[in-house]
């Protein structure tokens, strides 16, 4: 039952959908603050290449180095983080500008891969890989067994982050004034919360999350570094926040929904069930349009709860 | 407190920076390696007014071949440059390629001075690429992708004193050449391997595009595991990417579920080889030896020694020896090469392997003699008769034993 085609499409979206959850809660929560971060790309390389130098350094035992190879890597998409932080709250520069010259500068060809030929880390594999956990013997248990306990660690935590992610967001006081900022800075700020404040610390935790999805790319799904490894895996997250109207449950539901299409098409092709496969690879990207053109209408609008001033710089008046 | 023009334009200098760092990356000149050592003097630079047109083994220099100076001054160093489709690290493809880069810097130390453009997309941004080496001064240029062969041929065009030089492709011209090498005669040694190791006979091919080129190997790839194993299956799943990690990752997975138990992966990352080493089966890679890094499941990969070409072809563009043509190494000359092969393959496979390695280095593509059948029973390939190179290099069907399709028309 376990090799039920479903099964195994099920349970290969929750293992790749899940780097693409970490960085799409981290934009989430930062897109609330009223921040748009589009250096997503970039944050989740660097946190990659980190996590593959911090697996062949750190000494200790396996699962300390697994460990600290997550907590690096998430310090160093934390740190490209505070980096846009200051430039689009402090400088005020322009947030589009900011997010893109830093996913070229971090990305394929910038800082990681300096960093991965400084430090030498593709000559060989990651010395601790994060692997697969059959938690409490489930594993084999009929379909579930494979879809939900037998994943990473990450896994796990992913799903905790979601649950935490809307009961901050929907059901704290802090989560409320967060909304706030990201709503109407100039009335948040009357109210008396301290707008930059807030926005950096939730830029930098959106960037110690996309750091974590990184570091899935570069010690779980592949346990090596290779140049570019995420091959936008990042652009697909900001995508998905929109396409999970800033709530963490759908976005949940989006990072799922995208890897079961690309896993469809491969078990398909791989059974030589003749279809097309062009269409079938499309498809997570079709939806991803419907989705916008959807979210764009007037009615979406009022209702899908877009932070409305996603992307302004705030600005108190000063004279 | 900082004022609005000064944060203005610390926020400018700042992304400019950043964009500026960003670039510089992607320009990197290479280091000069000093390998004194290793160092093969050329004893005159100066290019003659008689110069002798280039050989090797294996290249066919074209029709009417005249000598393209595209030597510098007397005295100075040549400045070659190469074009990446991908990152130098990718541990295959490209990274094979730089060691190429690296082997001419070695051989001709101060005599040359090398540049890498990386990560170049296919298309109008590998045009501005060219202009750009030209500009600097660059008098020949590699480029190491089957996309950028138009570019080629309009920079060819444009440069009479360029040398070009082309891999994977077709068109040659006065001052354009093309290279590459028998794949297939690795792919075919892989098979044997895969066909050796595989329990239940069925054999996972994570492939990239079909063109000819794959193609070509991959059918070489299935008469070899069909030499050892006469009624193995060869089931492949394009992924339509040279490079995307957890898709190849995926696409492995995807087949692993589907009941086979050996994998080959002909792309440019070792991910296959990780879904491989989760389930305990063979893998058979491409590019680059993994054996270190796969020790329990490696079987075997074809390697490309892309030195045995470029050194002397860099060395004859120094002394004005240089000319167009098409040159096709294999086994025989070492630009092909077979990498390690893993402890998990038979000693049989093992020797297996080395016969048919002496048989092929002799007869580069001599698989390819019938009788063969394509996939749906006809005879493609006549008893007794090899296909001809031009043959090969046009291959666009798949042998019998493949399951998968190819694109139609």
């Amino acid at each position: 039952m376990n090799s039920n085609l479903l099964v195994i499409i099920a349970a290969s979206a929750v293992f790749y959908g899940t780097p693409i959850l970490f960085a799409a809660l981290g934009e989430l929560i930062t897109e609330r603050s009223g921040v748009l971060n589009l250096g997503v790309e970039g944050m989740m390389l660097i946190g990659a290449v980190t996590g593959v130098w911090a697996s062949q350094h750190v000494p200790g035992t396996s699962w300390f180095v697994v460990l600290a190879s997550i907590v690096i890597g998430a310090t160093a998409g934390g740190l490209v983080a505070a980096l846009h932080a200051f430039l689009v709250i402090t400088l005020r520069t322009n947030q589009t500008v900011s997010g893109l010259a830093i996913t070229i500068f971090a990305g394929g060809l910038g800082l990681s891969s300096y960093f991965a030929n400084v430090w030498n880390v593709a000559a060989k594999p990651a010395s601790h890989p994060i692997r697969v956990l059959d938690v409490a013997g489930l594993a084999d248990t009929p379909i579930i067994g494979p879809i939900l306990f037998h994943q990473t660690i990450l896994t796990y935590f992913s799903w905790l982050l979601v649950v935490v992610c809307t009961i901050y967001l929907f059901h704290t006081r802090i989560g409320m004034q967060l909304r706030a900022v990201g709503e109407s800075p100039q009335t948040a700020d009357a109210m008396g919360i301290n707008v930059v404040k807030y926005r950096y610390i939730h830029t930098i935790i959106g960037g110690i999350l996309a750091g974590v999805g990184g570091v899935y790319y570069s010690l779980a799904i592949v346990p090596t570094w290779v140049d570019g490894m995420t091959k936008g895996a990042g652009w697909i997250a900001i995508a998905l926040v929109i396409f999970g109207f800033w709530r963490p449950d759908l976005t949940l539901a989006g990072a799922y929904l995208f890897g079961a299409m690309q896993s469809l098409s491969l078990t398909l092709k791989a059974r030589n069930v003749h279809i097309n496969g062009d269409i079938l690879d499309a498809l997570p990207f079709v939806m991803t349009i419907v989705v916008l053109v959807a979210v764009s209408s007037g009615w979406a609008h009022k209702r899908i709860g877009a932070p409305a001033a996603l992307g302004q710089p705030y600005e108190r008046e000063e004279r | 407190m900082i004022s609005g023009r000064r944060r203005a334009w610390l926020a400018f200098a700042i992304v400019g920076a950043l964009v500026l760092a960003a670039c510089g990356g992607t320009d990197s000149a290479t280091e000069v390696v000093e390998e004194t050592t290793d160092t093969v003097a050329v004893t005159d630079t100066t290019p003659a007014a008689a110069a002798e047109p280039f050989t090797l083994a294996n290249f066919t220099p074209m029709e009417g071949a005249e000598v393209v100076n595209c030597a510098p001054p007397a005295g100075e160093p040549i400045k070659a440059a190469w074009i990446y489709i991908g990152p130098i690290n990718d541990g295959g493809w490209t990274q094979a390629h730089h060691e190429g880069l690296k082997a001419v810097q070695a051989a001709l130390g101060d005599q040359v001075i090398t540049t890498y453009k990386e990560n170049i997309p296919e298309g109008p941004q590998a045009v501005q690429t060219i202009d750009q080496l030209v500009a600097d001064g660059n008098t020949i240029i590699f480029a190491n992708s089957y996309g950028y062969q138009d570019a080629f041929v309009e920079g060819a065009a444009k440069y009479p004193d360029v040398c070009f030089e082309h891999m994977t492709g077709y068109k040659i011209s006065r001052n354009l050449s093309q290279s590459f090498g028998a794949g297939e005669d690795g792919k075919y040694l892989s098979g044997i391997a895969a066909g050796g190791d595989t329990k239940n006979g069925k054999i996972g091919v994570v492939a990239p595009f079909p063109i000819p080129e794959v193609i070509r190997g991959i059918n070489a790839f299935a008469l070899g595991a069909r030499s050892v194993n006469p009624s193995a299956t060869i089931q492949i799943v394009w992924t339509n990417t040279w490079f995307d990690p957890a898709l190849e990752r995926k696409a492995a997975e995807s087949l692993i579920a589907a009941g086979v138990d050996t994998l080959a992966a002909f792309q440019d990352s070792p991910a296959t080889g990780e879904a491989a080493k989760v389930a305990g089966l063979g893998w058979a890679g491409y590019g680059a030896d993994q054996n270190a890094n796969f020790p329990d499941i490696w079987l075997n990969a074809t390697i490309y020694q892309w030195a045995v070409y470029e050194v002397p072809r860099v060395k004859a563009a120094l002394e004005g020896r240089w000319i167009a043509g098409d040159y096709y190494g294999n086994l025989g000359d070492g630009f092909i090469k077979m990498s390690s092969i893993g402890k998990r393959v038979s000693a049989d496979t093992v020797a297996k392997i080395a016969e048919a390695s002496a048989r092929l280095a002799a007869a580069s593509g001599s698989m390819f003699t019938g009788p063969i059948k394509g996939q749906d029973g006809t005879e493609k390939i006549a008893a007794g008769v090899t296909a001809s190179h031009g043959e090969q290099m046009g291959m666009f069907y798949l042998v019998e034993g493949i399951i998968g399709d190819l694109p139609k028309g």
